[in-house]
């Protein structure tokens, strides 16, 4: 199993969500994320005073997947979130060693 | 008791008419209890308007030192605060007036100020001590002692607010009666004298923790775009108020205060258009405030087209002003000083240029053909109370701090004083405290189980 994770725009949420579930994704968790990347965050002005804000709204989303299945869903995932311009994200996988469904007790990738 | 009338930039012709009069006018004394509920309704809507610009740490903190002023001068200002301001003068100097009505003693329904009852004058004239002491948290923002906010308000307000308020507004105040300067509704009791206390205990404060450094941006613009459009519904009733009747001097208070704060709504957004690059919201909201601040002292004194002269310098002017803390390294952290300060000096100064006999009955500025003579008169009145203002706050705010600490711990600063002082969160964010925690802690507190000590 993979822990698929990518940090992307916010407002490409929906985006993302769509395809994922299109190609058979049955969960995600997703948690509203702060952040910055080459992009160095924006700046915003009040009363003619600058203000630089380094950690900008990201919205990260986590999938567990089979091995078999983590290129595809990293490349849906990249897919959808791109917008070509700086701060589209990152997207990256990890191993995971197990899962476990509360509800029943279903044990490794039969928990998926 | 009747108490000889002055109406204020209306000359000695209105004096004489309207001296001896005490006949209550059911119009004068209707429209001046809707104004005096519209003036009160201002220091909440300031109360959203700064707590809107401060981060969310300390937004209560900084709604409860304006509703708590409300309470503070209140009391005080019945105490022996409106007493001292429009009871007789005392000794003749204009410069302070005597104890006869301290706790309303002696005023009754049928007392009559000019047209309207004496006792709803004096309400009336307590919503300003209100808003003027609460403008001044503005400059202390996030890291003031809440118990010294406390003791600071009253005395403040007998030492400072209520000799200035008789100096301008009371029959033989030195600045009306002997220098014949024009205020109608405050620019120097209320702007002048809330903006030069506030760089005064911006002094004795000091900056906030990482001012300069950090990123301090408002945490809610929403809340403070609500807060201008409260103040500026008060303000109608601030300024055509001031007319204390329901006539055509009310009518053209009213209008020149709409005129002004649009112009300087408009001078602000121009400014930070080509400034720096956008139109935004905060600028909206400071600039229209910007002109409402500059028009209070001149809506008795200018036709409309003054108005608009008024209210678009304060909103160029104080665009540019409000960025003077930052070369100063002064913390006026919601820019009283830029906003109030330089507003009601633009709009007390704009009098000596553009009064016109029209409505004023009388004197005019240098560009009515009057020459100099009343902008001489503007300029020292300006100083006396701006000069008056942030030396004895100064001294004040030094005494306060010296006895009992101005300044809150630095803990209670960096955690925020909306917990560490009131014990209280304004936003409950996220789905893990969502009713949820807080439950728990309702049913050990009930029992007495734990420290109710935020921190521990």
């Amino acid at each position: 199993m993979k822990l698929v994770t990518a940090v992307i725009k916010p407002y490409k949420l929906d985006d993302v969500k769509t395809a994922l579930q299109e190609m058979g994704v049955q969960g995600m968790t997703v948690t509203e994320a702060s952040g910055y990347g080459r992009q160095r965050g924006h700046t915003e002005v009040y009363r003619g005073a600058e203000y630089r804000v380094d950690l900008v709204p990201k919205a990260r989303i986590e999938v567990l997947v089979e091995d078999a299945d983590t290129d595809a869903v990293i490349a849906a995932v990249v897919a959808a979130a791109r917008t070509g311009k700086i701060g589209d994200g990152k997207v990256w996988a990890v191993p995971v060693e197990t899962a476990v469904r509360v509800r029943t007790g279903e044990y490794g990738p039969d928990a998926l | 008791m009747t108490l000889p009338y002055t109406a204020r930039g209306r000359g000695p012709l209105v004096l004489l008419l309207s001296a001896g009069q005490s006949a209550v006018n059911a119009a004068d004394t209707a429209w001046l209890l809707a104004a005096t509920a519209m003036v009160l309704l201002m220091t909440p809507g300031l109360a959203l308007f700064y707590g809107g610009m401060v981060r969310s740490k300390s937004v209560l903190n900084m709604l409860m030192m304006s509703f708590v002023s409300i309470a503070l001068v209140t009391m005080v200002w019945l105490l022996a605060g409106y007493s001292l301001a429009f009871g007789s003068d005392a000794g003749g100097l204009g410069l302070i007036g005597g104890l006869e009505n301290a706790g309303m003693h002696g005023i009754g329904p049928t007392a009559m100020h000019g047209h309207v009852p004496t006792l709803l004058f004096a309400t009336f004239q307590m919503t300003f001590a209100v808003i003027t002491a609460a403008l001044i948290s503005g400059a202390v923002a996030d890291r003031a002692r809440f118990g010294a906010w406390v003791v600071f308000v009253p005395v403040w307000t007998l030492a400072v607010y209520v000799p200035v308020a008789h100096w301008v507004f009371a029959d033989g105040g030195w600045i009306v009666a002997k220098l014949h300067a024009l205020d109608y509704a405050g620019g120097t009791v209320v702007e002048v004298c809330s903006g030069a206390s506030g760089l005064a205990m911006a002094m004795v404060l000091g900056p906030r923790l990482g001012f300069r450094k950090d990123s301090m941006r408002p945490h809610n613009l929403p809340l403070v775009l609500l807060g201008a459009g409260l103040l500026w519904f008060g303000w109608f009733g601030f300024n055509a108020g001031s007319a204390l009747g329901a006539n055509g001097m009310a009518g053209a208070a009213f209008l020149n205060t709409q005129t002004a704060g649009c112009a300087g709504l408009l001078g602000w957004l121009v400014v930070e258009k080509r400034r720096d690059g956008h139109a935004t919201t905060l600028g909206a909201a400071s600039g229209s405030v910007a002109g409402l601040v500059a028009i209070t002292p001149s809506c008795g004194s200018v036709d409309v087209p003054g108005a608009a002269v008024v209210g678009l310098a304060a909103g160029v002017l104080c665009s540019y002003a409000v960025s003077w803390k930052f070369r100063w390294g002064v913390d006026d952290s919601l820019d009283v000083v830029g906003v109030h300060l330089v507003g009601g000096i633009v709009g007390t100064a704009l009098i000596g240029l553009l009064a016109t006999e029209s409505m004023t009955g009388g004197p005019e500025g240098l560009f009515y053909g009057g020459g100099l003579t009343q902008l001489g008169r503007q300029l020292v009145a300006i100083a006396a109370v701006g000069a008056y203002a942030f030396a004895v706050t100064y001294a004040l705010g030094k005494v306060i701090d010296t006895l009992m600490g101005f300044r809150a711990s630095e803990e209670h600063e960096r955690t925020g004083l909306d917990l560490t002082v009131h014990a209280e969160t304004a936003y409950d964010h996220g789905v893990l405290t969502h009713g949820m925690s807080h439950g728990a802690s309702v049913h050990a507190a009930a029992h007495g189980l734990h420290d109710r000590s935020p921190l521990g």
